[in-house]
Formats: C-alpha cells, sequence, structure tokens
C-alpha cells in the first residue's frame, strides 16, 4: 500500500473514532439512565400523583408541569422571535441600533440559566407580582427560548431564494404581502423545527423554574396560571437533594430522567424528521 | 414596390412621427405609433459609479424590442428599470425620466406595486413559488384582492393555455410546481405574470437556463404574445434577438449605441461598434 | 486572424481567380474571332468546364460559411454578394463560349472586314470585369461607381457596330449576312458581358455602403 493510502486510513480512522466516542457517550447515558431507572416505569409512574412522601405512586403532575411551561414559554417566545426574525431578515435596516439589537440577541444565548431565574424571581415573580406560577415560568423560560427560536427562524428565512421574493414583487405585491404569503410559509419548517428544539431544551431546564415556579410536592393538578407546579427536572433534582428515603426515590429519580430523556429526544428526532422532509420539498 | 416612391413609408404601417432613413423596400428604419414605454436622459448609479449613460430610448406597442449587448453593458439594470425593480437594490440611484403611456414612473404619484401589475417581468432562471401550479398562477391575483373562485380558475386557466402549457398540465394543478421541468417552469412563471394582465412583458434572458427545445417553445410563445403585449427582450443570444424582434437596440458599457428595426441592424449596422459586436469581432 | 476570417479570404481568393478565368476567356474568344482561329476557340469552349467546378464549389462554400457560422452585417453582406458574383461570372464564361462558337462559324468563310470595333468592345468588357472583381477586393465603391458609369459607352459601342453590320453590309448585299449575324450576335454577348459587370458592380456597392443603387439610379450619387 502506498503512503497517501496509509494516511487516508488512518484519517479516516481518526474521524470514525470520534465518532464512535459520541454515539458511546450518547448511549452510554441512556444504558445508565436506563438501567437505574428503567424498574421505575410503569403505567401507574405516567398516570398517578405521588403518594406515601414520594415513596409511591406516579410524576403525573410532574408531567403536566412541564407540559404546561413548555407550552406556556413558546406561545411567548414563538410569535416574538418570529416577529423579530422577520425584522432582521426582511426589512434588514441599517443603523447602530440594529448592531445593537443582533449583538444583543447573541449574548442572550449565552446567558447562565441561573441567571435566568434570577431575572425571572426578581421581574415576574416579585416586581410583575405573578408570583411563584406557571405564568412566572413561562415567561422566564421563553426567554431563554427567545434566541433559539430567532436564531432557527432568522436561517430559515435566509434560506427563502431571493429570487422568491422577486417573483413575488415583480407580480406587484407588497413587502409584507410578500412576506405574508411567499416566505413565511416557504420558511415554516424551518421555524417548526426551531420551536421543536426550544421544545427540547425549555423541557429540560432546571435553574430558571427553580425560583419562579417550580414546587417539591402539590396535593392536586395547577388550578390555574398563577399556580406553582410540578415539573420533571426540578422533581429530579429534589428527590435527590431532600429525599427522605433515598434508595426508592433514587430509582423514582431515574425513572424520572430516563423519561425527561426519552421525551427530549423523540423531540428531537421529531424535528430531524421534518428537516429532512423540508429538505427533499426544495430539492424537488 | 420598385417603383415606390421612396420618402414615403408604405400606408400599411401606423400613422406618427414619421421616420427618416428609409430602406429600398420604402420601410421606415422605426415603427410609427406613440410608444408605450419611454426612457428620456436616464443616468443611472451604483453608488458613486455610473452604469447606463443618458438613455433615450422608445418601446413600440405590441412589438417585440431586444435589448443586445456583451456582458456588463447594463443591459439587464436597465431593463429593471422599467419596473422599478432596481429599488431592491440599495444605494442605487436614478436621473431622468422613465414614461409609461407618458406619465413617469418615478414620480411619487406612481405605486411600485400598480405599476408592477402593468408591466410584468419574467426572470432569467425560473422562479416558481414553493406551491402548487394552480396557486402559482393564482398568486398575483390573490395578491390583488380577487376573491371569487370561479373568476380565479378561469384566470388560472386562460394564462396557462395562452402560456401554451394548458396540456401538460392540466392534470397536474394541485402538483408541487418545483417538479416541473425547466422549460415548463419557465412557462409557469410567464402563465404567472399573464394572470394579472399586464400591458407590458419584460424578459431577462428568459431563455439563458434552458435546453434548445424549451427555447423554441418560449420564442414562439413571445411571438404569439406580441399581438396583445409590448415586449421588452434582453438576451446575450443574437440570433435570438434576429428570430424574434422587431427592434433592436445595442447597448455598451453603459451607452444605447444604435437602435433600429432588427433586420435593418443585423444586415446594416449603423454605429462600427455595433458591427463589431455582432460580427463577433468584440475584444 | 480568426478561422472564420480566413475563410473569407478564401473565398475573395477564389472569386479573384473566377473573374481571371472569365476575363481570360472573353479576351481569348475575342482574339479567335478576330484572326479566325478554330484553335483558339475550341480551347475557350473547353476551357469553361473549370469555370463551372469552381462556380459549384463557389457556391458550396457560400452556403457552408451561412450555415455553419450564421454571419451578420457586413459578413453576410459579403458573402450573399459572393454568391451573386459566383453567378455574374459564371454567365460571362458562358457568353464567352457563346462568342467562340461565332468564331468557328466564320472561321472557314472569307473575312468579312477587319475587325476594328469590337475587339474594342472586348477591352472594355477585360476591363469592367477587371474593375468590378478589384473593386470588390478592395471594397472600393468608387470603382464600381466607375463600371456602373461606363454602361451607356458600351451600349454605345455595341450600337455602332450593329449599324455598320446591317447598313453597310447586310441592306447592300444580302449575301454577308451569313458573316455579318455571327459577327452581331458576338458585339450582342460582348454588351451582355458588360452588363453582367455592371450588375456585379452595382451589388458591390451594396456590400460595401448597404445602399440598393439597383433600379435607384439616383442613388449613385
Amino acid at each position: 500500500m502506498k503512503r497517501r493510502d496509509i494516511i487516508q486510513k488512518i484519517g479516516f480512522s481518526a474521524l470514525f473514532a470520534c465518532m464512535a466516542a459520541n454515539i458511546l457517550f450518547l448511549g452510554g447515558i441512556i444504558f445508565f439512565v436506563a438501567a437505574r431507572g428503567l424498574g421505575a416505569l410503569s403505567w401507574e409512574f405516567l398516570t398517578q400523583a405521588p403518594r406515601d412522601s414520594m415513596t409511591a405512586g406516579g410524576v403525573a403532575p410532574a408531567i403536566v408541569g412541564t407540559f404546561y411551561l413548555t407550552l406556556g414559554a413558546i406561545l411567548f417566545a414563538l410569535p416574538l422571535g418570529v416577529a423579530c426574525a422577520v425584522y432582521l431578515t426582511e426589512y434588514s435596516p441599517k443603523g447602530w441600533i440594529v448592531n445593537v439589537l443582533r449583538i444583543s440577541i447573541n449574548n442572550l444565548a449565552g446567558v447562565p440559566s441561573v441567571v435566568f431565574g434570577l431575572f425571572g424571581l426578581t421581574v415576574f415573580v416579585k416586581y410583575a407580582g405573578f408570583g411563584v406560577s406557571i405564568l412566572s415560568g413561562s415567561l422566564t423560560l421563553g426567554i431563554l427560548a427567545l434566541p433559539v427560536i430567532i436564531s432557527a427562524s432568522q436561517e430559515a428565512l435566509t434560506a427563502v431564494p431571493q429570487s422568491i421574493r422577486e417573483a413575488s414583487l415583480a407580480l406587484g405585491a407588497t413587502q409584507w404581502g410578500t412576506i405574508r404569503k411567499v416566505v413565511l410559509p416557504a420558511s415554516l419548517p424551518g421555524i417548526l423545527t426551531g420551536v421543536i428544539l426550544s421544545v427540547g431544551r425549555v423541557a429540560g431546564e432546571t435553574a430558571p423554574i427553580l425560583f419562579t415556579a417550580a414546587a417539591f410536592y402539590l396535593k392536586g393538578y395547577p388550578r390555574s396560571i398563577f399556580s406553582e407546579v410540578m415539573a420533571l427536572p426540578y422533581h429530579i433534582y429534589a428527590l435527590m437533594t431532600e429525599g427522605t428515603h433515598p434508595e426508592i426515590q433514587t430509582r423514582i429519580a431515574y425513572g424520572s430522567s430516563l423519561l425527561l430523556l426519552g421525551l427530549v429526544l423523540s423531540v428531537s428526532m421529531l424535528a430531524i424528521f421534518i428537516r429532512a422532509r423540508q429538505r427533499k420539498t426544495y430539492n424537488a | 414596390m420598385h417603383n415606390m416612391n421612396i420618402a414615403e413609408p408604405p400606408p400599411s404601417l401606423a400613422s406618427g412621427p414619421v421616420a427618416v432613413n428609409v430602406n429600398s423596400l420604402g420601410e421606415a428604419d422605426v415603427f410609427g405609433a406613440e410608444p408605450k414605454i419611454s426612457a428620456r436622459g436616464v443616468n443611472f448609479y451604483y453608488g458613486a459609479k455610473r452604469a447606463l449613460n443618458g438613455i433615450n430610448i422608445d418601446f413600440t406597442p405590441r412589438r417585440v424590442t431586444a435589448i443586445i449587448g456583451p456582458s456588463g453593458c447594463g443591459k439587464s439594470t436597465f431593463i429593471r428599470l422599467l419596473n422599478r425593480m432596481h429599488e431592491l437594490v440599495p444605494g442605487s440611484r436614478l436621473e431622468g425620466e422613465i414614461l409609461l403611456d407618458g406619465l413617469d414612473i418615478l414620480s411619487p404619484a406612481c405605486d411600485a406595486a400598480e405599476l408592477r401589475k402593468r408591466v410584468g417581468m419574467v426572470f432569467q432562471k425560473p422562479n416558481p413559488f414553493p406551491k402548487s401550479v394552480f396557486e402559482n398562477v393564482a398568486y398575483g391575483l390573490e395578491v390583488n384582492g380577487f376573491t371569487e373562485r370561479n373568476l380565479i380558475e378561469e384566470k388560472v386557466i386562460d394564462s396557462l393555455k395562452k402560456a401554451a402549457l394548458w396540456g401538460e398540465i392540466k392534470d397536474r394543478l394541485r402538483d408541487s410546481a418545483l417538479g416541473l421541468s425547466g422549460g415548463q417552469q419557465q412557462r409557469l412563471c410567464i402563465a404567472r405574470c399573464l394572470a394579472v394582465s399586464p400591458e407590458v412583458i419584460l424578459f431577462d434572458e428568459p431563455c439563458a437556463s434552458l435546453d434548445p427545445i424549451s427555447t423554441a417553445k418560449i420564442e414562439e410563445l413571445i411571438l404569439e404574445l406580441k399581438r396583445d403585449y409590448t415586449i421588452v427582450i434582453v438576451t446575450h443570444n443574437m440570433q435570438q434577438a434576429a428570430r424574434v424582434s422587431d427592434q433592436t437596440a445595442f447597448f455598451l458599457m453603459g451607452d444605447l449605441v444604435e437602435t433600429g428595426r432588427t433586420d435593418r441592424i443585423f444586415k446594416a449596422p449603423r454605429d462600427k461598434r455595433t458591427e463589431d459586436y455582432i460580427t463577433g469581432r468584440f475584444g | 486572424m480568426r478561422h472564420f476570417d480566413e475563410e473569407l479570404q478564401q473565398l475573395k481568393n477564389d472569386i479573384l481567380r473566377m473573374g481571371a478565368l472569365a476575363q481570360e476567356a472573353i479576351i481569348n474568344s475575342v482574339d479567335a474571332l478576330r484572326d479566325r482561329d478554330k484553335a483558339a476557340a475550341r480551347k475557350v469552349i473547353d476551357s469553361d468546364v473549370e469555370m463551372d467546378r469552381l462556380e459549384l464549389a463557389i457556391d458550396e462554400k457560400c452556403l457552408d460559411l451561412i450555415v455553419l457560422h450564421q454571419p451578420m452585417a457586413g459578413d453576410l453582406r459579403f458573402i450573399t454578394t459572393a454568391i451573386k458574383l459566383n453567378a455574374e461570372l459564371e454567365r460571362i464564361g458562358d457568353l464567352a463560349v457563346d462568342v467562340s462558337q461565332r468564331a468557328l462559324d466564320i472561321s472557314d468563310k472569307p473575312l468579312l472586314k477587319p475587325l476594328v470595333d469590337i475587339p474594342k468592345l472586348g477591352e472594355m468588357a477585360k476591363r469592367m470585369i477587371g474593375d468590378a472583381i478589384e473593386s470588390f477586393i478592395k471594397s472600393d465603391t468608387s470603382l464600381a461607381k466607375k463600371v456602373v458609369l461606363s454602361d451607356p459607352e458600351a451600349d454605345t459601342l455595341k450600337r455602332a457596330v450593329e449599324k455598320e453590320l446591317i447598313n453597310d453590309y447586310m441592306m447592300r448585299d444580302g449575301s454577308t449576312a451569313d458573316r455579318a449575324v455571327p459577327l452581331l450576335l458576338a458585339a450582342r454577348h460582348l454588351e451582355r458581358v458588360c452588363d453582367h459587370a455592371v450588375s456585379m458592380a452595382e451589388d458591390i456597392i451594396y456590400m460595401v455602403d448597404a445602399r440598393v443603387v439597383r433600379h435607384h439610379p439616383e442613388e449613385l450619387k
């Protein structure tokens, strides 16, 4: 074999090893969590509230709470994020304010989650007077999700070829009409992907909801958006740190982890699937 | 014919300003009739760079005028002025007048969106929307406030027929437009343009990305369309200009060098630069 | 030089050759007539086949240039003019053959009169062909114009010959007809040659100036 064939083989092997390592990590985590938590999963686990000081029953309220928080976050972040992305992409304003805007959005993505939590505590829980509630939690998580949605939406909007916009304008449409009737519908799959990705992110966050929405144990299901709520990430944290019966509760924690993991992974899968389908339509 | 007094154009040509310079058959070098579109003293700048120099040109109604010239001569730049598509590019400046039926399209009183309904455009690369065939053609109508289903459907079918696409597409109205071949997509874009009932159609190198058969179909289509529409076509293919147009204008480095009847331009150009370009002795 | 320009140059050379052959044929046929030389006359008749062959080759070449290169403007006018000149020159060759036939007609008979005007007409024809070809090669409209304006002179010379042969010979003595008529016809052939040269010159003026002067004598400024 010639020298360059050998070098090529070494190169590919190294790349393969890196890829294998990645898969190994993911697989490792799943296996680790599954091994410890699979036993806890059952129909009761998914549908019942916890009993006997968190040693029996299920985590249904946490599932419901996570659902409400995520939904609320998206309802807040989606219109705001898409509107922001449309403004930045389609109207392409000039001037220093816009640059400040762009930098701010990028930096927002880098803010540590716990800082979001403190922000939410101060602004929504205390100043706005919403208290520890789904509302405060959703808003806080919404701000977290905002950069993700803006990014994904911007990418989707810029992916729409300029020739399409030209075609629309040349037919006598206005710029807003073009955005509404052609650009947004075309970028919908991309925006959707962004939404789904942010769902994955938001569902798993603990720090932002720590001070703003989550409670360890609640008797019933939340009554209104002003109620406190249980949530899966917080539940796991609380079980492991404040649990009174570690042996049983550890298993429940792992079970909840597995559940949360499963939720987030399936959401990612969904995003990948939609993206693949979208690519097919464009290249048809 | 041979005994004709060569100073008078034959009565079959439309009345209007009498053209000087007639050929041996007594035919005028430009067509009479009030121009549909005129440019007067048009200068165009990209930033500080001047791309068009003092362009004066008339486009005769219901005729095809071809604009030819080497790359970078300003022909695509110029045609985009006629429906104010140049406004999409920031940092450009336009001096002079462009008149549609005698009214200045550059004045603030003229709305760009309204103008573009009267002056349509077909682009170099077919650009159908990622929607169905039907939705593509109906787009212009919907955007202009048409809501009646029957009316829209009628207009869509009519436009597809006018664009010589109906036969191939009538069973595929709900299919994605992106699934059509290049030539079909371009005819779809033409149908989409026709649906808005324009008066003028601008073609910016419409066949540049098409195979010879699709090109021939579209050229044939243009010859049909000129009965009802005023057509301006930018092309880098001189044979195409010769086949399809009644008048030809030659642009070079932002100047309008020469314009006249197509057959006269290609048989006996008056300017040496024109002669050099069309005989391929350029550069 | 581009490949196409080389082909155009080759075409010019071919027309030049055709023109030379035509001139040669005219002069030789007139000499044969004047000298009552049978062999010379037959030589002209036999040589015509070369002109025919060249004519076909030039025609084909012109068609090729059109179909393969889609020539425009000046190039197009050049090629279409070459096609026309080609045809005219071949016709001139045929007229030289006709004059040679007339030479054969009278060569066995006694001399009627020494020829003066007919050779003059022959010289004129030769010169007009030469000027026309030169104006083609050089794209010289003034030379072409000169050819067109020589037409009346050729006419005059032909009519003088006719008048002399008819009035001084055939009317006085009918038996001279068998020798006079061929000479009359020869003069007419030669005048036709001059007409062809004029036609060529008109084509060349169109080629250079894109002005049609045929049937529009007022254009000949």
